[in-house]
């Protein structure tokens, strides 16, 4: 990499030939292969090797190799009538279910509390910059981090979340928003929602702070009152900004490990699939079994992120 | 609030601030709870849990998370293995932007969707693929092996976000240089790269914070002290002791690499902003 190319200060720009053109594509290539190589390595083999794997019997202490099985790791029923498959197994769809429901409820509340941030910090108040500044403090802490925060708020004795919960009735003496099964869920969504509705509000602010002042001055002209301006003016006007927002928030929601598996473990209320998935890998040493849950989990990301590019129509020149 | 009565506009301005209020409640107060919970001594923390201000400030718990627990070793762990990712992928990224921002080939667009691709990748499905191959290298517990693996999210960050600003470079800038009979590594290195200082810096900064806070596989990756990096260190204070809630400890360390990153949030607000916001919208 460290040799320059050789240039070709004979053959003008203004005339760009035939062979400048190959030398140009060449010189593209070459700048390309280091980061290829590397995403090669990193994404691309390992994404390959970990869809073999989901077709073989592979545990990783006992086993010396692979062992081909075919979809057995996906659908595979005993002469007993047992299914073994991961499509079978009621945990796999304990935790789909999990994911989804998490999905839902996070990415629904980030984004009516982050349009109302964003309405907030972009109204022309004193102290918007502080703000602005001040949402960004839950972006900054890292996921480990908060997650631990509010396994401290939330512990059944010492917690203040608890305290308040019992205080007000909602809990009994001693139990917890996160002890209990019926509200553990619900107690993760309240963890993410705190730590990512200021990333929705800022993509959010980005969007409302491209629509016009005049818009409003006109609709304040015609007699429009605020509300009216916001579900004329505003929300069509943001919905771009709203759908990527939006999209941004499912995919990560949906392949979401670290604040659950931090806060509630592999408890079987709150598993979500890459939680399953990782306990199969690693936990059990299932690498076949649990390879085949990442492919399958893999597959769902695909799919949304599909619809997303289509959606939205992404160009690059 | 552009009603002409002043008792109506009166009220409308003291309810806005009682929101603003709230959500400043609501934002901060976790935080605040942290850091209080931090200056607790651990022999008081069962008696003092639920007070809202410590009776006596102890740093105690700032002491025992270095001799206690080997916290100093997962932090320099932590600042080598994001430093690290950091600059190796601003170098490749670096060059592969000069290339999709500049030139003209084919296979381009196809070119761009995969790296858009892998930016979406969730980190699970590649977690056996990846294991197996760090086991085979010699890279497990190791900061290569969490450098290596790191690629995987903050290549195709850089890579998208520093091709959306090479293309806002005018060309004028390259040709001159091409007309010069500069090579186009000496073009990028010399005319484009002074140029992009502040994309660099952006986008290095972004990639930084992802590569300090990633979990999943530092946590997979890697044993003991040796290699562990901040994050798994954090989560598995817990649990140390049935008896012994070890919060305090956990604040604590908590505290020490919050408050880098939010000086460094504060610092680089605005370019944290825009970063965030362009590489959303675009990719």
């Amino acid at each position: 990499m460290t040799t320059p190319l050789p240039s070709r200060p004979t053959a003008a720009p203004a005339r760009p030939g035939r062979g400048l053109q190959a030398s140009r594509t060449r010189v593209a290539l070459l700048l390309l292969v280091p980061m290829l190589l590397v995403l090669a390595a990193v994404a691309g083999y390992p994404l390959l090797r970990t869809i073999y794997l989901s077709f073989t019997e592979y545990n990783i202490l006992t086993d010396p190799a692979p062992r081909w099985i075919g979809l057995g790791n996906y659908w595979f029923t005993t002469e007993d009538g047992v299914g073994l498959g991961v499509l079978q197994i009621p945990e796999w769809w304990q935790s789909v279910w999990n994911t989804v429901k998490f999905t839902v409820g996070s990415v629904l509340l980030e984004t009516v509390l982050g349009l109302a941030f964003a309405l907030i910090i972009n109204s022309k108040i004193r102290g918007r910059g502080l703000m602005r500044t001040a949402i960004l403090v839950p972006w900054a802490i890292p996921t480990v981090v908060s997650a631990q925060m509010w396994n401290w708020m939330y512990n059944d004795s010492f917690g203040i979340i608890s305290s308040w919960g019992q205080s007000l009735g909602f809990l009994q003496a001693g139990e917890s928003f996160l002890s209990n099964p019926d509200t553990a869920l619900a107690a993760l969504v309240a963890v993410d929602v705190w730590k990512t509705t200021p990333f929705m509000a800022l993509l959010l602010l980005a969007g409302l702070q491209t629509i016009p002042d005049d818009m409003y001055e006109a609709a304040d002209v015609d007699g429009a009152n605020k509300w009216t301006q916001f579900w004329r003016l505003t929300l069509p006007l943001l919905t771009p900004a709203l759908l990527v927002a939006l999209i941004f928030r499912t995919l990560d929601a949906l392949r979401v490990f670290d604040m659950p598996y931090i806060v509630k473990g592999n408890a079987p209320e709150t598993i979500t699939m890459s939680i399953y998935a990782r306990q199969e890998l690693i936990l059990n040493s299932q690498f076949g079994f649990g390879s085949a849950i990442s492919v399958l989990i893999f597959l769902i990301i695909m799919v949304f992120t599909a619809i997303y590019v289509t959606s939205l129509r992404v160009k690059f020149d | 609030m552009n009603s002409k009565n002043p008792l109506v506009r009166t009220v409308t301005l003291v309810l806005f601030w009682l929101v603003v209020a709230a959500v400043l409640f609501y934002v901060l107060f976790p935080f605040y709870w942290a850091i209080k919970t931090s200056l607790t001594s651990s022999a008081r923390l069962s008696a003092e849990a639920l007070q809202w201000v410590p009776s006596t400030l102890s740093f105690q718990n700032f002491r025992d998370v270095f001799t206690v627990a080997p916290f100093g070793r997962n932090l320099l762990n932590s600042v080598v293995v994001a430093t690290g990712t950091v600059l190796l992928s601003l170098l490749l990224s670096v060059l592969a932007a000069y290339a999709l921002g500049k030139f003209r080939f084919q296979g381009k667009t196809i070119l761009m969707y995969l790296i858009l691709a892998v930016s979406v990748f969730p980190q699970i499905a590649v977690l056996s693929g990846l294991y197996t191959m760090i086991q085979t290298f010699g890279l497990y517990n190791s900061w290569g092996g969490l450098i290596l693996s790191y690629m995987i999210f903050t290549l195709p960050f850089t890579v998208w976000t520093l091709t959306a600003f090479v293309r806002e470079i005018p060309t004028e800038l390259e040709e001159a240089a091409y007309v010069d009979g500069a090579s186009p590594l000496q073009t990028l290195f010399r005319v484009l790269l002074p140029v992009m200082t502040p994309a660099l810096v952006t986008t290095g900064l972004l990639a930084f914070i992802n590569a300090w806070n990633e979990f999943l596989f530092a946590l997979t990756f890697t044993t003991d002290a040796t290699a562990a990096t901040v994050p798994p260190a954090i989560a598995n204070f817990t649990g140390a002791s049935q008896y012994e809630s070890p919060f305090g400890l956990t604040m604590a360390a908590s505290v020490i690499v919050t408050i880098p990153l939010i000086i460094l949030v504060l610092v680089f607000q605005r370019n944290i902003v825009s970063g965030l916001t362009a590489g959303a919208v675009k990719g």
